[in-house]
């Protein structure tokens, strides 16, 4: 008996009901909190704010929570929401050299003005679970910094200047105050991309794709030499410049996590040795992710210094069209739809050349095609 | 925190204008796959985000909605669609073809004829016809530009050459006005004839790949194929068990382990009307 | 959190534009055909009811617009469409999304707009002629994509050359500016793959 596909609409009504039963899981554990997440899962906040390009850590905390943990989930939650904002311009570059900092790393000099701090990481912690973790923890407070004035107050360079100085890395590009700042949530990217669209491309890029990516020029595919130059994590001044005042105005603190990794090059006909750059900017405190962009950035200009593009990570449009989870994983996923239609011709097709191919097989051997049939 | 609200049919109004402008420009150059800013809608892309843009940019309060996957309104695709535009837009919705003024398809067209004042919106996943030939779209851009389809035609010819006839079933490459190739979306080809001198508008909307196209009402469309090997519709070799029409596309149904098959229409409103006018096909109390 | 039900709050003006919009669909794709568009209240002399309701509709940011001398002289026009749609008046009509003519006789030449090109010939501009009349001119004979087997239009105060031009424009397929035709409340349009020819 063939039934016909009916009851549909139910079906979606019970599964969503089931979803949000599952997503309580047992009742008789307390409901998390949208500051609990946001306090105590923050990197997971961190990331979904990165890549939903949304910086909220409420709503960022919320998507979590209705994704389940499902991170990529959660990410496109966040776009959906953003999509629906209207967008009244852009704000001044961040000044990340006024950043207020909390960590801050140079791999290429042991002492730099300002000094190394390593602050909260995960480096040199020892993998080993924590069963104290487990039930309610209560950390020591936090070390205090040292009293001494000079090193609170001592500005702190970014390590990209310190070598700009002596003309050894190539100028960070100046922004032209006149030129409109690609947006490519507002217009389609086109081929090839400008170093603008790129970068935005690269920050709401998976993190998982361009950790694979700047992972694959470290091994020889679209090898680029870098060091990491900086990394630095704090908090910045966003500031808009509104038409009616005249001046930009503050309009709030962000915390951001800026790589800048200095690259070999070994100079063209044109051009004397010099450093370049890569460059990787994430909200929050997103390590792994700002520094995989920062590798992948580099390698995306490779047409700029004359490198030969032979790498996947040196393909901008490879790079640029596959890096965003929330179209990647959409079309994944689609395939769970019904494709039966399609499929019904694919089976008529297959059906006719196996046929054919069984009567062909037949003119040289009757036995095979009665076999066939 | 900031508390969600949305606009009449989702899109804000700065969208729709991005996306009226590029429909206008998408029908005045038929076949020619205008870029558009797809925004992030709150249905996964490759699950019809494009024909939804497309949708949400023309759908008024007078219009009537029918929203089909794989020809039948009642797949949950189908029923999540035209939910969200009963919720977002407030409109009227139908499932009979006839009464539809706007109506949003995935991998169909509707067996009935289609009229002067209706919208076909197709949601298509990969616009571009030469993508599989040409990964690229530096080089296909350019392969428009220039009419420069040779490379389409060397496949199709190699199909020949090694089956004796064309091995595509759907997506079917087709030419519009004579200038443009163009993919149908994932649509039988069965249904391709149906596309060519259509009373009705039909607009195509890739949300993940950022393009809208379109095919004016009463436009040639012209599916690829060479003289000595004509293009031919798929057909079917038994009628629809449930109304027994013979014109119609089918879809096989398994209805045991043991290799029992039965075939009835994909387009369930079409059935449903012919079985209404009493036509029966040879098991019509097979319906459960 | 509202849910978006709750939200979706039919604003006039947003139904005003989807009206419009759709009469200007209808008119792109139907060739020849007259479309009716909904009446709009406050827009400065001399631009017309219909441009006016299509610059409310399709103009933004985005959008550089041109306006030939009887438009640009009006400081009232500027203001309107400034403040309801902030586009960006343009001196450059290579330059502009859209052009807004009140005098169709004297509209500069097609080829002086933005045409697109090969690769994007979405690029080109859209120009919105205000005729003198749609259905009391002498008779235009249609006929391409949109239209089954011909159409007619009357449309009155188009230049002398207009037949040649907008040949010449088609000529340049897939490049091209495509033309929307408006007399008081009423829209038509010619988009470039018309063949237009004297009756």
């Amino acid at each position: 008996m063939y039934v016909a596909v009916k009851g549909g609409e139910r079906a979606i009504e019970n599964a969503h009901r089931l979803l949000a039963h599952e997503r309580r899981g047992d009742a008789s554990v307390p409901e998390l909190s949208l500051k609990q997440i946001s306090e105590q899962l923050s990197l997971a906040v961190d990331r979904v704010m990165t890549e939903g390009s949304l910086y909220d850590r409420e709503l960022a905390a919320l998507a979590i929570k209705q994704a389940r943990g499902d991170l990529i989930e959660a990410i496109f939650l966040a776009r959906a929401f953003r999509a629906t904002l209207p967008r009244f311009g852009t704000s001044e570059p961040v000044e990340t050299g006024a950043m207020q900092v909390r960590r801050r790393i140079s791999a290429t000099f042991k002492d730099i003005p300002g000094g190394q701090i390593l602050g909260p990481t995960f480096d040199y912690t020892h993998r080993l679970l924590d069963p104290s973790l487990a039930g309610t923890s209560a950390p020591e407070a936090p070390a205090a910094a040292d009293s001494d004035a000079a090193t609170d107050a001592a500005p702190m360079p970014r390590v990209t200047d310190i070598l700009g100085h002596d003309g050894l890395i190539e100028p960070s590009p100046v922004a032209d105050e006149g030129a409109p700042v690609g947006d490519l949530t507002r217009e389609p990217l086109n081929f090839p991309a400008d170093r603008d669209l790129r970068l935005q491309n690269l920050a709401r890029g998976d993190e998982g794709f361009l950790l694979a990516l700047g992972y694959s020029t470290q091994r020889g595919y679209g090898r680029t030499h870098p060091f990491v130059g900086e990394i630095r994590l704090g908090e910045v001044e966003v500031e808009f410049l509104a038409e009616e005042v005249g001046f930009a105005v503050p309009l709030g603190r962000i915390t951001v996590t800026e790589c800048q990794m200095v690259n070999q090059f070994k100079g063209s006909a044109s051009e004397p040795p010099c450093f370049t750059r890569g460059y990787g900017l994430a909200f929050g405190q997103s390590e792994r992710k700002s520094m995989s962009m920062a590798l992948v950035d580099r390698a995306l200009r490779a047409r700029e210094f004359g490198d030969d593009v032979k790498a996947p990570a040196q393909d901008e449009e490879f790079v640029l069209s596959h890096s965003d989870n929330v179209q990647a994983t959409g079309f994944v996923e689609h395939l769970k739809l019904p494709h039966y239609v399609d499929f019904q011709s694919e089976l008529g097709l297959i059906r006719k050349l196996r046929r054919e191919f069984a009567e062909a097989q037949g003119e040289r051997d009757p036995q095979l095609q009665e076999a066939a049939e | 925190m900031n508390a969600p609200a949305y606009n009449f049919a989702y899109l804000d109004e700065q969208t729709k204008r991005m996306i009226r402008r590029a429909i206008l420009k998408a029908i005045a150059i038929p076949g020619y796959q205008v870029p558009f800013a797809s925004r992030e809608m709150p249905m996964p892309y490759g699950w019809g985000t494009g024909g939804v843009q497309v949708t949400a940019a023309i759908l008024g309060p007078d219009d009537t909605l029918k929203v089909i996957d794989q020809g039948s309104d009642d797949t949950t695709n189908a029923i999540s669609i035209r939910k969200f535009f009963e919720k977002t837009a407030g409109v009227a919705t139908t499932t009979t073809t006839s009464e539809a003024t706007v109506i949003q398809t995935r991998h169909r067209i509707p067996e009935a004829p289609l009229q002067e004042h209706q919208v076909l919106v197709y949601q298509v996943p990969i616009p571009e016809p030469l993508r599989f030939l040409e990964p690229r779209e530096t080089e296909t851009r350019r392969m428009h530009a220039l009419a420069e389809y040779g490379l389409m035609h060397v496949k199709l010819y190699e199909d020949i050459a090694h089956h004796g006839h064309i091995a595509t079933s759907y997506a079917y490459p087709v030419k519009v006005n004579a200038r443009y190739v163009m993919d149908p979306s994932p649509t039988p080809k069965f249904d391709n004839p149906k596309m060519d001198d259509c009373p009705a508008l039909q607009l195509f909307g890739a949300g993940r790949e950022k393009r809208i196209y379109a095919v004016p009402p009463h436009t040639t469309v012209v599916s690829l194929d060479f003289e000595d090997h004509p293009f031919e519709r798929y057909r079917h070799e038994a009628p629809c068990a449930l109304c027994g029409a013979t014109d119609s596309y089918l879809d096989e149904v398994v209805i045991d382990d043991r290799g029992g098959r039965m075939f009835v229409c994909s387009d369930t409103d079409h059935c449903e009307t012919r079985r209404a006018d009493g036509h029966r096909g040879v098991q019509p109390e097979a319906l459960a | 959190m509202q849910s978006v039900q709750e939200a979706s709050s039919i604003g006039a003006a947003v139904i005003a534009a989807q009206s419009t919009f759709r009469r200007v669909m209808d008119a792109t794709a139907r060739p020849g055909s007259i479309e009716v568009i909904p009446e709009i209240a406050g827009a400065p002399a001399p631009l017309s009811q219909a441009a006016a309701a299509i610059a409310l509709t399709l103009f933004d940011h985005d959008t550089p617009v041109w306006m030939d001398a009887p438009l640009a002289s009006s400081e009232a026009v500027a203001a309107w469409l400034r403040f309801n749609t902030g586009c960006p008046i343009v001196a450059d009509q290579a330059q502009c999304t859209f052009a807004l003519v009140a005098d169709a006789s004297a509209a500069p030449p097609f080829e002086s707009f933005a045409l697109g090109t090969p690769d994007y010939p979405d690029r080109s501009t859209t120009l919105i002629l205000q005729a003198a009349t749609l259905t009391g001119g002498p008779e235009l004979v249609l006929s391409g994509p949109g239209i089954r087997g011909t159409a007619s239009l009357r449309v009155g105060g188009l230049p002398e050359d207009f037949v040649m031009q907008h040949a010449a424009n088609r000529a340049l397929f897939p490049r091209g500016v495509d033309l929307l035709l408006v007399a008081d409340n009423h829209v038509a349009a010619l988009p470039r793959t018309t063949i237009v020819t004297r009756a």
